[in-house]
């Protein structure tokens, strides 16, 4: 349907009717536009791999399916192994480099202090009643959450598209990504 | 407070952060008929202000009431399509 102001260019206004007519039109049109707009979209690209960046694209797309949205979260480079259901176990944090850690960093460079990080996140995370990481993405799934596997990264870190949890979508790159984030109200880049 | 809802069903979450209580939430009130009315329990002191803003943003939900009862925050939400 053509939204075009109509021609007056034999010089003659448009009739009452032919205004009705057009009003009408243009009344559908904007309801067409309001139930589009009815359920929000969201599209969030998930790059890091690490344990404690795999948390908010996982909250953050959980709670947006809660609203009713519709959610595509694609999965790129390291943010890959958050849906790699080996890997995804092992998620580590990074002692070094993280300012928040009470140790300066040639302590936190020594080994074994990847895994201590981390391990004190887990208890803390326990102790808080913050979800794991495995129960968000089994929720985000429940709700409906689309979670894309970028298929270049899959082939790029050699794993298998058998690798990842059931529903996860692979097969799709970045102009799928793209198409989503073009429809969204929302776009996040983690 | 909460015996002027009729409550049809109540939603445990205490011990529980964010997101669960708001995703809970949802889940719960998905399984309950129209006009019926969950109350959710919870200790996230956060679930306030997202219940409320979940409760704002959705259709087909009503926020009735919130009720900070010592360390239990309730919530009672209806259902309303």
């Amino acid at each position: 349907m053509s939204t075009d102001t109509p021609s007056t260019d034999d010089g003659e206004s448009m009739s009452e009717a032919q205004l009705q007519a057009r009003i009408e039109e243009l009344e559908e049109a904007v309801a067409d536009l309001e139930a589009d707009d009815d359920q929000k979209k969201m599209t969030i690209v998930a790059t890091q791999g690490s344990f404690d960046m795999a948390y908010p694209p996982l909250i953050l797309a959980s709670t947006a399916a809660a609203f009713g949205w519709d959610v595509v979260v694609f999965h790129t480079f390291w943010g890959l192994d958050i849906l790699h259901e080996e890997k995804s176990q092992s998620l580590q944090l990074s002692a070094v480099g993280n300012p928040n850690m009470p140790m300066p960093n040639a302590l936190a460079a020594l080994p074994g202090m990847d895994r201590m990080a981390t391990r004190m996140m887990e208890k803390r995370i326990d102790d808080n009643g913050t979800a794991t990481i495995d129960e968000l993405i089994e929720l985000s799934l429940d709700q409906g959450v689309e979670l894309q596997a970028c298929q270049m990264t899959i082939e790029l870190m050699d794993y298998d598209e058998d690798d990842f949890y059931d529903d996860v979508t692979v097969g799709v790159g970045a102009a799928t990504a793209l198409q989503h984030m073009a429809e969204s109200d929302i776009q996040l880049l983690v | 407070m909460s015996e002027a809802f009729d409550i049809a069903e109540t939603l445990d979450v205490k011990g529980a952060s964010c997101p669960m209580p708001v995703v809970k939430t949802k889940q719960a009130i998905d399984d309950l008929a129209e006009g019926s009315v969950l109350e959710v329990l919870a200790t996230d002191s956060g679930s306030m202000s997202d219940i409320e803003g979940w409760a704002d943003g959705t259709s087909g939900v009503k926020l009735l009431e919130q009720v900070e009862d010592g360390d239990v925050y309730k919530h009672y939400v209806e259902k309303t399509a």
